[in-house]
């Protein structure tokens, strides 16, 4: 039998039965508690109360009259939860303890969370430019051309690492250390040790950015800091992930709900990659291309992926006002997910220099991958089933169930685009960075927007001063991406074909990709301008402009608040 | 933490454990693995250190992220037409004894480097190219790199390289100089050359082609 053959039937054989061990294993209650865990993220007078800081008062109403008709959801709990607490006065007691942990969690977790999304916003307009600057230079070479640090070369890279470790990662980061303490009903344990931590990894972001626009870069994809930066970013990521830790390890909660799983996992997954990857002197030739992309998929599986769904899953539910759909699938997709994803980095060098049985592994993950989408996808999808109306009333559900579809899309096509076929047209064209924007932005952005929309009225105890902007930003971004995606995939698939054709020449495949270029170039002027209208509302709520409102988002005042020293909505 | 659990019981455990367990598979696989198999690889006996120059215009390539978008890794001809485009055999692992860091690179915005030098040996053609790409590729959307070099009003000086530029592109009065960044730059462009024979595995029938498929 053929080597490879046998390599593939091997791989194959031995993923399915990790598949079966996993399904076993939490049958038997291995690897959480079941749906009763679902419920964590509710206090037992929230079960069918929706939920939306960035809604107005009206959307708000719009949104319960829409989720009303689901009250067997919250029959089904408080019948379950309050037979547990057996008399109503003790109910009532741990109804006040429940508001009142989250004010604690709250505001515990307010001010590192303001500074590391306010970091956030201001990278992800940063590398908005970087990128669209970098879109039109590919259709106009001749624009700009004087400066080193705008060629080219060195401004894409300043765009993609600006856009992981600057806006993705801050963003997740800020998301996370809200999201903890809620999740555990507990302080957030060292909270200015997190802040310098966002701190140090925000500098180490910006020396690296100035170091690869003086030419000062370790030259690997994702990995271009050099890596003595990189030991900013190591130390300040610790700082921010050991508080979490120590959150996680003193937590008030009998269980861990699924995005902790995913978030705990991912914090200690992120270093690991980051060190071993950017370790100087240890890599070398071909081995390092395979560490390389064993990286570069993994930071995407493994710590972006990860905190997304975090947040997916706690903003869709909590919205809503009704548990996710099942428990048990949602831990399955998080083992499953860690599995195979660990392992699909060969797909990025099929037709390398590289072992065959290295490639073959990285196909046949990307194919099992299909197994984790699908769980988060029926998860999550079940979950909005019959309410989708409510997207309209949400602006946190509008983005985040959007990124939700776009994660199910995103693995799709990337599990596709694997398979060897395929990838001989894809691989080396502009359809494999069209599908990096759907992961990275179409996936992981979209459900930060929506995040961050839902988390700042919290941090802030301010209102989005003007609701009317959440609607541009999310059309703007909407139309924008969709021109850039479908453009450049077509283009980039037509280039892919021209460049098999041995006899089109190879300048034919540059010259027919121009106006798809020019076309991801408008669609990319397009969400950089949503990102705008983005920040200034950001930062018009963080000045407080806009009516002065009491919503019924709002909370005690937060530490944010004695940290700007800014007036309160009393 | 959750009290009357023992220490097996908790969820953080699992999670820890697991996690753990299932990043060093991956890692075991995909970097030890290739680290131990391909720690022993010889360069091929036809290809020859960078000099000294040759790195320091190897590093220019880098800090100026040429490989966005030129690969380095001609495709099998069995895969995609790349030999008969004049780019060059399928690779073996050997032909990057002396890279690192690697720049196999993910794009072919343009054509494939792996073996530029063989393809395009001009030094003339090489800095102009730099200097003014659509002077000689029309419809090229790659960057010119000014920055390389200097403009002279003039004359030049003894020890100058001029760029000679098609007429059409070059300005009267007004020579194009290189700069030494320039001159490192295309000496490694030119030592891009992995046209030797690739090494074969014991027992292999000959064949350029047979030697780049991925059966290592």
């Amino acid at each position: 039998m053929d080597l490879t053959v046998g390599i593939l039937l091997g791989t194959f054989v031995l993923s399915i039965l990790a598949l079966f061990f996993f399904i076993w294993s939490m049958a038997q209650g291995l690897f959480g508690d079941g749906q009763s865990a679902a419920a964590v993220i509710f206090a037992r007078s929230q079960f069918g109360m929706v939920e939306d800081p960035a809604a107005t008062a009206e959307q708000q109403g719009d949104l319960q009259q829409e989720m009303d008709p689901n009250e067997k959801y919250y029959d089904y709990f408080d019948v379950a939860m309050l037979a547990a607490t057996r008399e109503r006065l003790a109910a009532r007691r741990r109804l006040r303890d429940d508001a009142a942990h989250r004010t604690l969690a709250d505001q515990s977790s307010a001010g590192v969370v303001g500074v590391c999304l306010t970091l956030a916003v201001v990278w992800l307009v940063l590398a908005s430019f970087a990128g669209l600057i970098s879109s039109i230079k590919l259709h106009a070479p001749d624009w700009w051309v004087q400066y080193d640090w705008l060629t080219f070369g060195r401004l894409r890279a300043m765009h993609t690492s600006m856009v992981a470790y600057g806006w993705c990662s801050l963003a997740g980061i800020g998301v996370t250390l809200w999201l903890i303490p809620r999740l555990l009903k507990k302080r957030l344990i060292g909270a200015k040790y997190s802040l310098v931590g966002g701190a140090l990894w925000s500098t180490g972001v910006f020396a690296g950015t100035i170091a690869i626009g003086m030419g000062y870069t370790d030259g690997l994809e994702w990995l271009e800091f050099p890596w003595q930066i990189d030991i900013l970013l190591v130390v300040g990521g610790a700082l921010v992930g050991f508080p979490l830790w120590l959150t996680l390890l003193r937590r008030k909660v009998e269980h861990l709900y699924v995005s902790v799983w995913y978030i705990g996992a991912g914090l200690l997954w992120f270093p690991i990659l980051f060190v071993i990857a950017n370790w100087p002197g240890l890599h070398f030739g071909v081995q390092q291309a395979t560490t390389n992309w064993w990286f570069g998929h993994n930071v995407l599986g493994l710590w972006f992926t990860p905190l997304g769904l975090a947040a997916a899953y706690y903003f869709i539910p909590k919205v809503l006002g009704k548990p996710i759909h099942s428990y048990n699938l949602s831990l399955l997709g998080f083992w499953s997910l860690a599995f195979f994803y660990s392992q699909v980095g060969g797909h990025h060098l099929i037709g390398g220099p590289v072992p065959s049985w290295f490639v073959t592994i990285g196909i046949v993950q990307s194919m099992m991958m299909v197994i984790p989408v699908f769980a988060v996808a029926v998860n999550q999808h079940m979950t909005v089933l019959g309410n989708f109306r409510a997207l309209a009333h949400s602006p946190t559900l509008r983005f985040v169930v959007l990124g939700a579809m776009l994660y199910t899309a995103a693995s799709v096509q990337g599990s596709l685009e694997a398979l060897r076929s395929v990838n001989t047209v894809t691989h080396f064209t502009h359809y494999t960075v069209a599908h990096a924007h759907l992961g990275l932005y179409g996936f992981f952005s979209m459900v930060m927007f929506g995040s961050i929309y839902f988390i700042m009225p919290r941090v802030m105890n301010w209102e989005w001063p003007y609701p009317r902007l959440i609607s541009l930003h999310f059309w703007l971004v909407l139309a924008g991406f969709s021109i850039y995606f479908i453009w450049l995939s077509i283009g980039g698939w037509l280039q892919g074909l021209a460049m098999l054709d041995e006899k089109t020449p190879f300048m034919e495949s540059v010259a027919l990709t121009l106006p798809y270029l020019k076309a991801r170039s408008i669609g990319g002027a397009l969400m950089t301008l949503g990102h705008l209208v983005f920040a200034v509302h950001f930062f018009a709520m963080g000045w407080k402009f806009g009516p002065t409102r009491l919503g019924a988002a709002l909370l005690e005042p937060s530490l944010f608040l004695r940290f700007t020293g800014k007036r309160t909505a009393t | 933490m959750s009290a009357g659990k023992s220490f097996w019981e908790m969820d953080e455990l699992r999670l820890v454990i697991g996690a753990m367990l299932i990043l060093g598979g991956a890692t075991g696989i995909l970097v030890v693995l290739p680290y131990l198999l391909l720690e022993d690889v010889r360069p091929p006996a036809g290809l020859k250190p960078y000099t000294q120059e040759q790195q320091i215009g190897r590093r220019s390539y880098i800090a100026n992220g040429c490989m966005y978008c030129h690969s380095q890794q001609p495709r099998d001809i069995k895969q995609a037409p790349d030999f008969a485009r004049g780019w060059g055999r399928a690779p073996v692992a050997g032909d990057y004894a002396y890279d690192t860091p690697h720049l196999l690179g993910t794009m072919r915005t343009g054509p494939d480097l792996l073996n530029i030098g063989a393809r395009q040996p001009s030094k003339d053609w090489q800095l102009g190219h730099l200097y003014q790409p659509r002077a000689y590729v029309p419809g090229s959307i790659m960057p010119p790199y000014p920055y390389l070099f200097e403009i002279r009003q003039g004359q030049a000086q003894p020890n100058d390289t001029v760029v000679n530029l098609p007429p059409a592109f070059a300005k009267p009065g007004e020579v194009v100089v290189a700069k030494p960044e320039a001159l490192a730059l295309v000496a490694y462009l030119l030592a891009l050359d992995r046209t030797y024979p690739a090494l074969l595995p014991l027992g292999k029938a000959d064949n350029s082609a047979e030697a780049g498929k991925d059966k290592r």
